[in-house]
């Protein structure tokens, strides 16, 4: 029985209510960041990071701030993380700082994790805190990662490029030509991609809830 | 009385958290600060050790520095940069100059040309770019060689005139869909080569070693 809230929640938030596709929470870095595989794995680790980071401080200290003064120290705390994220990233991961450019500073403004801090503060079980955090962040990398992947392979023909610039040196070779191409569809990696990939993925989500509902019915 | 003192908790509040997380940022950035400026260094040095291979060269380069004001003429930097010497025995074999071309298809592309003490190319990069994925940002030597065709190349090699894409009349490509950008990198390029020219003296350190 305890179990089942839990999987109500994986549920909830990889896909009935997923943070990207269906709240489309955070757009923004989504549809920037996610023109390859390792760009997009490696904002989500990093949303993913303060996320936690963000959940768990501000669980540990809800019982001591007045409600009215929360919201301004939750943001400072969400800052403070993604400030330490940042540098931490630019000493070990220089060339990804570089890549990922101003959506790194941008996930304090990231709506996923005000919207978790603010829900975290008013729940007392702190496992739930972190596997919550962590379930939002998987639904909301799930989507960037698979974004990533599918504009790489349009755009270029191979996945997993630059891996070693997440993982070190020696990863190099995880690159995988999938299609031997002289043209590439290369939208699939400009701006305009982003949003044609992102309302397809959408749309496909949809088209899944539909027909499930519609068997459902039928039996 | 009642809101004055919850303005009071209000405030020491706030203070407290902002005290906490500016102390839990400096903590970070100080003990992260040394690494970072290693890897600023580092990617540096290895774009100089492109430019100039060892054997070029025995003097630390990265640390031969000299400033190119802000606005410099030809170069057209928008802030003042740094370039360097290249040596072999004390006397100056190369320059590095920070070169910018604002005529990109997006913002500027700022790049690094090696010149030799003939004149001659040693080698460009392309620093930073905000040029279209795919298509202008095959200047960038991690996406093409197209940046490696002007090694060895030189003010009289092509000639003023062949300083363009060949859809100009020049000798360098352009890429399917962009030419704006090669082009500026070219012009940026043949400007670093104007300037050293007209600079020779100062950037060799040639009255010095004159006999």
């Amino acid at each position: 029985m305890s179990n089942a809230p839990l999987t109500r929640l994986i549920f909830d938030s990889l896909w009935k209510n997923n943070p990207a596709l269906v709240q489309l929470l955070g757009l923004c870095p989504l549809l920037a960041v996610s023109t390859s595989t390792v760009n997009a794995l490696s904002l989500a680790s990093a949303t993913l990071f303060v996320l936690l980071v963000s959940n768990v401080s501000i669980f540990l200290i809800r019982n001591v701030i007045p409600d009215t003064i929360r919201l301004p120290i939750t943001v400072m705390l969400i800052s403070a993380a993604v400030s330490v994220t940042e540098l931490l990233m630019q000493a070990h991961r220089y060339q990804l700082y570089k890549t990922l450019g101003i959506f790194l500073p941008l996930i304090t403004v990231n709506g996923i994790i005000l919207i978790q801090a603010d829900a975290v503060a008013r729940k007392n079980a702190p496992l739930a805190v972190l596997y919550h955090g962590l379930i939002i962040g998987v639904g909301f990398g799930a989507v960037l990662v698979l974004l990533g992947a599918i504009r790489e392979l349009l755009g270029t023909g191979a996945l997993f490029t630059d891996m070693h610039l997440l993982f070190g040196a020696g990863t190099e070779t995880w690159r995988w030509q999938v299609l031997k191409v002289d043209h590439p569809l290369l939208v699939a990696t400009l701006p305009p991609g982003a949003f044609l990939v992102t309302g397809c993925l959408i749309a496909l989500k949809n088209q899944i809830d539909t027909n499930v509902e519609r068997r459902s019915k039928l039996g | 009385m009642k809101w004055g003192v919850s303005i009071a908790v209000n405030f020491a509040g706030l203070t407290v958290a902002a005290a906490i997380t500016s102390i839990a940022v400096s903590w970070v950035y100080c003990s992260t600060k040394a690494q970072i400026e290693y890897q600023v260094r580092r990617e540096q040095a290895n774009k100089i050790f492109e430019l100039f291979p060892e054997y070029e060269h025995d003097n630390r380069v990265i640390d031969d520095t000299f400033i190119v004001e802000s606005e410099t003429p030809l170069l057209r930097t928008r802030e003042a940069e740094e370039g360097y010497r290249v040596r072999k025995t004390g006397a100056v074999v190369g320059v590095i100059l920070p070169a910018t071309a604002r005529d990109g298809y997006s913002g500027d592309i700022r790049t690094l040309v090696g010149i030799r003490l003939d004149g001659s190319i040693s080698g460009v990069r392309v620093v930073s770019h905000h040029e279209t994925l795919g298509l202008g940002d095959l200047v960038d030597l991690r996406r093409s060689d197209w940046v490696r065709g002007f090694d060895n190349r030189s003010l009289t090699d092509p000639p003023p005139i062949g300083w363009n894409v060949k859809k100009n009349g020049g000798v360098f490509d352009q890429f399917t869909g962009a030419t704006i950008t090669p082009r500026a990198v070219i012009h940026a390029t043949r400007r670093a080569l104007e300037y050293a020219n007209l600079h020779k003296v100062s950037l060799f350190e040639l009255e010095s070693d004159a006999p």
